[in-house]
């Protein structure tokens, strides 16, 4: 209820996008241009042992012979690839070991966007509030972690990407590339070449990870793409639950944003993954701008009992790709997809997921609200498939899209596969318009029609945002708001 | 408080309020009444703003503010409440987040401080008490899967809690069973007060029964074609609206 009455007041009070700021910072950046040359310089960066850099290069031969996607329902001028910096890094001392370390415009940077970095501004936050521990990317690296310590004691790892491959290479070595191959498609060929960090996790078996990860993008420097890569692993038994957040400045070029997640859950393990996505989306008007978000998220589920769960709300970018994915291998495997897809002004959405039923008995669920707004356009497009020897496979799918004015547009498009007689799909899709008698009774009893708007769309995404961890759920209902603002009247 | 005077509405092209007048001073009750399709629900929605519903002529004011140049809200915020006779599922919005905003919304448009938590609560269950409404049902979506008594008694508690100063009823009685009527009837009357006026819009005499009118006027061919005591809702019961002539 509170955090209704907050995302009205949100909406009155924030101009259309308040993360567009840019942090004065001196950077230290790869030369312009992708070759070879461009993957050994962030290898050698990082300092990263040989295998790391032949599997890396490996996957940039493999990229160069691949064609960039054109199936999907988006129209955009592709990116220069030549005309990039692969990395960009805020120059400090190596590695920063505490945040005194960390460059004070950074920080403070992280304190404009709500971020908290210091473990102590969590603990003084309101009473009986769950901890979370955040990794910070800043551009191309993590500039800190916190919580380590904590997580340590209950044997879990959390940290940047580039130091699991310095400290945890055998895990690391064992499951990268493992859901998500380097050839798997163009933008995840070019991550495997270019990623520069991310985070990663392992959570060793039977523990409950003692608090909720989460992991902060930001895109900062201009001309620059931001290639990381996430890896988390379950073992047996265990549970983790981790949240990313993303945003970047206003800036009238594209800016390219392609990651890679895998995610691996063993036996009985179960990893509950939430993303809140709002990079800056273009110019509402002209559509200049705005970050092309190409993303490939896969989960393996790999274990017998295994369950994972993508929880997303993509409210930000000018025109996403992507597609939360889960191998349900295991026998009784269990995989979810809740999404919340909004789109106004200019941008164009085509997203989904993909449940691939290969174990006996599995399960999966796909709940997905899409909601258009202004001229954009808004497609989910999901595969359900059961494998030969997936018997018992079930699935739901729910698709409901919500259309504001008279210029948007939304898509639906299923795929279905059953290889196994004894599958069960069920498919439930809906397209409704924006009621303007509902508008017109909450704007009666005191609602403007952009809080009544706002109301709405809140009440017909909600079922998915009760999946999001409590503190993020009212993040997520202000964005909802906000990313609808101008899309009445 | 609400002076209407030769008000003229289209629905589309179509004429459907022809130059009707009507005075309801505070602290009445007036009724109208008039055959199906003569332009009673066009009248409620005309004076809380739906639109679609265009004014081509005349001029109606609440306390003496034109009415007519306002938004919806801005209507409701200064107090003018109208009960639908088809209150609107809002799914996916309990019933309270729907009520808390509404009731915020009018607050902050009238420059006074928002109700908190504790305080909005402790208001609500007062009045839902009074209607007879389980608290919990306030925490399911507004409307989704009531029956038609449960919507019309939804209507009555949020009249209750945002306390308006004009109250417009269409067709409250519809679809209502008589001990269901009677709790509504109640509710409604527990809001009457010298600084509020009601306007009843029925088709049905039985409402009158329970909601005692001061005043009674006839609506047909898009006017107010008559106007009486309380006694002329009973004649109308008795002799139909034929001598009033066809609807519109």
């Amino acid at each position: 209820m509170a955090a209704t009455q907050k995302t009205v007041d949100t909406v009155k009070e924030l101009e259309r996008y308040k993360h567009g700021f840019t942090t004065q910072v001196e950077q230290e950046f790869s030369p312009v241009g992708l070759d070879e040359g461009t993957v050994r310089f962030i290898s050698a960066k990082k300092g990263e042992p040989e295998w790391m850099l032949e599997w890396r290069l490996a996957a940039f031969q493999r990229w160069l012979a691949m064609d960039e996607p054109t199936w999907a329902k988006v129209d955009y001028v592709p990116a220069d690839y030549q005309a990039l910096h692969y990395y960009a890094a805020p120059k400090t001392r190596e590695g920063p070991k505490s945040l005194d370390e960390v460059d004070p415009e950074i920080l403070e940077t992280y304190k404009k966007l709500g971020i908290p970095l210091r473990e102590q501004e969590v603990l003084a936050g309101v009473q009986g509030a769950p901890k979370y521990a955040v990794d910070a990317v800043f551009d191309s690296v993590s500039v800190v972690t916190t919580f380590r310590e904590e997580l340590a004691k209950a044997g879990v790892i959390f940290c940047s990407f580039s130091e699991a491959v310095r400290e945890h290479p055998e895990l690391v070595r064992k499951y990268l590339g493992s859901v998500v191959p380097v050839s798997d498609n163009y933008f995840a060929a070019l991550n495997s070449a270019v990623f520069s960090d991310g985070s990663f996790v392992y959570v060793p078996p039977g523990v409950r990870c003692p608090m909720e990860l989460s992991t902060y993008f930001r895109i900062n420097a201009e001309n620059t793409g931001q290639f990381e890569r996430t890896l988390i692993i379950a073992d047996k038994g265990a549970y983790v639950s981790y949240l990313e957040g993303c945003t970047a400045p206003m800036r009238d070029e594209n800016q390219l944003h392609a990651a890679v997640v895998e995610l691996i859950a063993l036996d009985d393990a179960e990893i509950k993954y939430s993303t809140v996505q709002n990079w800056y989306p273009g110019d509402p008007e002209t559509g200049k701008g705005g970050i092309y978000n190409f993303v490939t998220k896969r989960a393996d589920c790999r274990g017998d009992r295994s369950k994972v769960s993508w929880t997303q709300v993509e409210t930000g970018s000018a025109v996403t790709w992507k597609y939360p994915s889960c191998l349900l291998k295991g026998e009784g495997s269990v995989g979810e997809f809740y999404s919340i897809a909004i789109t106004n002004g200019r941008q164009q959405a085509d997203t989904g997921t993909k449940m691939v039923h290969l174990g006996a008995n599995t399960r999966s669920r796909i709940i997905s609200k899409g909601v258009s707004a202004g001229r954009s356009s808004n497609t989910y497009r999901g595969l359900v498939s059961a494998h030969p020897k997936a018997t018992g496979a079930r699935n739901f799918t729910q698709c409901d899209s919500l259309l504001i004015g008279k210029s948007c547009a939304a898509h639906t498009v299923p795929y279905v596969e059953a290889r196994n007689g004894s599958a069960q799909f069920e498919h439930e899709a809906t397209t409704t318009r924006l009621s303007e008698d509902q508008l017109f009774y909450a704007r009666q009893r005191g609602l403007s029609a952009e809080e009544a708007t706002a109301l709405l769309v809140n009440g017909f995404v909600r079922e998915v945002l009760q999946e999001l961890p409590m503190e993020f759920a009212v993040e997520a209902q202000k964005l909802v708001a906000i990313s609808l603002e101008g899309s009445v009247g | 408080m609400l002076s209407i005077s030769n008000l003229s509405v289209s629905v589309g092209d179509k004429p459907i309020l022809k130059g009707l007048s009507l005075d309801v001073p505070s602290g009445e009750v007036h009724a109208v009444m008039g055959p199906n399709g003569a332009g009673k629900s066009t009248l409620g929605y005309t004076l809380a703003g739906r639109p679609g519903y265009e004014v081509t002529g005349g001029t109606a004011a609440m306390l003496g503010e034109d009415l007519l140049a306002l938004e919806p809200e801005e209507r409701a915020a200064r107090g003018l409440f109208l009960s639908f006779q088809y209150p609107l599922e809002i799914p996916g919005v309990p019933a309270l987040t729907f009520l808390r905003t509404a009731l915020n919304a009018q607050r902050r448009a009238r420059g006074e401080a928002e109700a908190t938590a504790p305080e909005f609560l402790k208001l609500v269950r007062a009045k839902a008490a009074e209607l007879r409404i389980d608290m919990e049902m306030l925490k399911r979506p507004l409307n989704v899967g009531f029956s038609g008594g449960e919507k019309k008694r939804m209507e009555v508690l949020q009249m209750a809690v945002l306390a308006p100063r004009l109250l417009i009823l269409d067709e409250t009685d519809s679809g209502l069973d008589i001990d269901a009527l009677k709790i509504v009837a109640d509710g409604v009357n527990a809001l009457r007060s010298p600084d509020r006026a009601m306007v009843v819009i029925t088709h049905y005499q039985r409402l009158l029964d329970y909601i005692r009118p001061d005043r009674v006027h006839v609506l047909a061919g898009g006017r107010i074609a008559a106007s009486g005591g309380p006694e002329l809702a009973l004649e109308l019961e008795a002799g139909g609206y034929d001598r009033y002539g066809a609807a519109a």
